[in-house]
Formats: structure tokens, sequence, C-alpha cells
């Protein structure tokens, strides 16, 4: 039995696996509605996140299934001191895959060394978020057609924005790939992402504090909210948020097939003018999210 | 005790000066109720100076918690008065109920009973992260 904890735990053939699914539910959706009939979700959130568990919900909902679950802690036995691995035990018997959205980093690791069904990681604290990353292959995939040679830069907070580290450990899989670092100093990619994921797998890149310099070069565009509480200071903060907004002005330089994906919710680091522009991907990434929850769902319960 | 003349037992050598006390809680020394000699800030032409424990019973040790506490030292098994065997542990590639987790947000330190788990990363560096949280240790 198969849990998904950590967007490592997947091999290139999965993953390459769960992106041809998710192409298949997009252009047959009515093959897979049927295909988890009989079949519940639990969704278990231990701190709010609407966006996620309704991603989820949709997910086994155009399966044909069904889902149970909770959206806070106050509402779960948690808040009567349940250890996660007892919440595990229980609910396994219930459901035939949980979604754990927790704010302790490593729950749903622990939920999956006791569940006797198969454990997906919603979310754990600042941790990771496995399905965001299959999100953003998702959409890569279809706005690029493959991974192979492309140029990914990535924007705003890349020292705790740990989406951007997932995501660039996941393309340091495949060949040819660029990636350029675009940061303030206070807020650069920690060094042994860079040394254990981008120098051991021989993948060029440069980082710069300079957006401008550097947007022509790109064929995907990850921005990243860079939040206020990041800051020593509010005056570096109000100095530093300016540079790392997308606007219309800046995407002149752009290529115009480059590819703009944010993990949302943002704050102002893209422009709203910006949403209508052919571009702007971020909304699709969360259409496509859905469809990869899908093929996960379909692969974690083997589905076929 | 003969300290020189163990029949079968261990000895710990070679161990940082000053830090024998350590190993010696660490390894839970003091519920074994044999002959332990500890011996501090021996002469040795390699390191200056040196720690040694002396143990007069055939007992089992933790390897990995050695390697992992003083990588460099050495151990003699002796047998019937004589060395079988020299052994020198190495880094061990997972330590358990030895360091703790000093992320507060680590589900390590609010679940009931959850061993305390750390993982190698990286060798060269000497690196071990959680198990749960992936924090690096110290
Ligand atoms: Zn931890």
């Amino acid at each position: 039995m198969k849990s998904l904890i950590d967007i490592c735990d997947l091999s290139r053939e999965e993953i390459d696996s769960l992106l041809d699914t998710a192409n298949d539910i997009i252009a047959h959706p009515e093959v897979y509605s049927e295909k988890c009939r009989g079949k519940k979700l639990a969704t278990l959130f231990f701190e709010p996140s609407t966006r996620t568990r309704l991603s989820f919900e949709a997910a086994m909902y155009e399966l044909g299934g069904n889902v149970l679950g909770f959206s806070e802690a106050q509402s779960s036995s948690a808040s009567k001191g349940e250890s996660v691995a007892d919440t595990a035990r229980v609910v396994s018997c219930y459901a035939d895959i949980i979604a754990m959205r927790h704010p302790k980093e490593g729950a749903p690791l622990v939920a999956s060394m006791h569940a006797s069904v198969p454990i997906i990681n919603a979310g754990d604290g600042g941790h990771n978020h496995p399905t965001q990353t299959l999100a953003d292959l998702l959409t890569i995939k279809r706005e690029k057609g493959g991974f192979d040679g492309l140029t990914l830069g990535f924007c705003g907070d890349l020292k705790f924005g740990r989406t951007v580290h997932s995501l660039i450990a996941a393309m340091s899989r495949y060949k040819d790939i660029r990636v350029v670092l675009i940061s303030p100093q206070e807020l650069k990619l920690p060094s042994y992402v860079k040394r254990d994921i981008l120098q051991k797998n021989g993948i060029p890149y440069t980082q710069t504090t300079d957006f401008e310099s550097v947007i022509d070069s790109l064929d995907i565009l990850y921005m990243t909210r860079v939040q206020r509480e990041r800051f020593f200071s509010e005056e570096e903060y109000l100095r530093l948020k300016d540079s790392y907004i997308l606007t219309p002005e800046k995407l002149r330089r752009a290529k115009s097939d480059l590819c703009v994906m944010h993990p949302l919710p943002r704050v102002n680091e893209i422009s709203t003018a910006i949403d209508n522009d052919p571009r702007a991907c971020y909304f699709k990434q969360v259409l496509y999210g859905k469809y990869m929850r899908m093929a996960l769902i379909l692969m974690l319960l083997g589905v076929n | 005790m003969n300290i020189d003349s163990i029949k079968d037992g261990i000895v710990i050598d070679h161990i940082q000066s000053g830090k024998c006390m350590e190993i010696y809680r660490l390894l839970d020394l003091e519920k074994l109720d044999c002959q332990i000699a500890i011996i501090k800030n021996a002469l040795s032409q390699k390191m200056g100076r040196k720690d040694i424990i002396k143990i007069d019973a055939a007992i089992e040790l933790d390897f990995d918690l050695l390697g992992y506490v003083a990588p460099g030292v050495t151990i003699d098994i002796i047998r019937g008065g004589v060395l079988v065997e020299k052994k020198t542990p190495e880094l061990p590639e997972k330590i358990v109920g030895v360091i703790c987790c000093k992320n507060p947000r680590c589900i390590s330190t609010t679940e009931q009973e959850l061993p305390q788990v750390f993982r190698l990363a990286d060798r060269e560096r000497r690196i071990y992260r959680c198990f749960y949280c992936e924090s690096m240790s110290k």
C-alpha cells in the first residue's frame, strides 16, 4: 500500500504515468466518471485550506466517489488530544483513502505509518505539498508539451517557499533544464537546495536580484509571494516588494509563449492586469491540480 | 582489576580527551555491574591526549551510537585475553532516540510516544536530518 508524502516518493516513471492519466481524464472525462463508485475519500484538514480541500473533494466527486471529513482541528478529535497515529487508524476503518493537511511537519508521514489505507499529504506546515508540485508539472507539460530543454525562472521568496524547492527537485529529473533564481538577497534559495539538487544533477543556474534583466530568457516564470513577516524591517519590505511584482510593463520583454505560474493565493505579486494575458497560466494551474489529484487517487487506489 | 589485562571485554580507545563521560552516559554503562575503568587524559602519540574506557565484560555495544557521538574511536574486542577484533565505528544511516528535533513545528514535538529518528543526509558533511520534518540536527 503506497502513500504520497513527498514528491520524491514518486519515480519519474510514476509521475509520467500520472501525467498521462490526467491528460486522458481531460480528453475523456466520461470514461472516469464512475471509476471510484462506492469508494470514500476522507479529507482530514487539521488546519483550514479551503482551496486544497475543495480540489480533493471535486476530484473524488468527478470520479464518482464520496467524501467525508473535517476542515479544522476544533471539530476533530485532535482537539481532545488524540494522536495522529490513532486518528489514522480510526479513519482507515471508514475511508478507502485519506488526504491529510496538518500544521505539524511530518504529521502525514506519521499517519502513513499507522493507516491501513493510502495517505496523501495535502500540506504539512511549510514542509511538503506534493500535490501542488503535481499540479505544477501538469501545467508545464500541457503548456510546453514537455519538460526537456526549458529555462525555468523562480521569483520571490525562494528561501521559505517549499513549492519552489519541490518543483526544482521534480524538474531535476529531466534533460537540459536551466534554472534562473530571482529574489532579494534575504530570500535566496537555500544553499543545501543548490548543492543537493542543482549541483548534484549538473543543472546550470543563475542567481539575480534583477527581475528585468532575465525575464526575456524564460520559458516558465514561477512567481511566489514575498511575505511581509520574512523581512527584518518594514522599510526593507517596502523597498523590495515592488521589485518582485509582475506587471504588464515587465512582461513586455518576455517571450510570447512564456508560461506564468503561481501556487496561489496571490496577494499583489502578479498585477491583475495580466490575468487576461494568454501567458497567465495560474488559474489553469488550479484546474490541472484537480486532474492530477484525480489521477493520483486512481493510482493509489489501484483503479485502472 | 588490572586494567591492562582484560580477559573478556571491550576497550574503547582513542576517545577525544574529555569525551569519555559523555560516552559512558550515552552507552548506559552505569547500568553494568562489571568492572569498568575510565582513563582520562592518557598520553597518545597520535592525539596528544586521549580518553579510554575499558569494560571487563563481553557486552553488546551500540556501534551506531558510538559512530555518531565519537567517530574515530577504536573498539578492541578481547576474548580469552587476546585481541580478536578491532573496529572503527562509522556514521550510522539512522539514529533512534539520541538527538531531539529542535523544530517547534515538527510532529515529533507533540505526538505521544513517537521515537526521535534522524537519518544521515550527507556523510561527508556529517549532516543528519529529522525523519519527520527533515530539519538538520543541532
Ligand atoms: Zn523534526
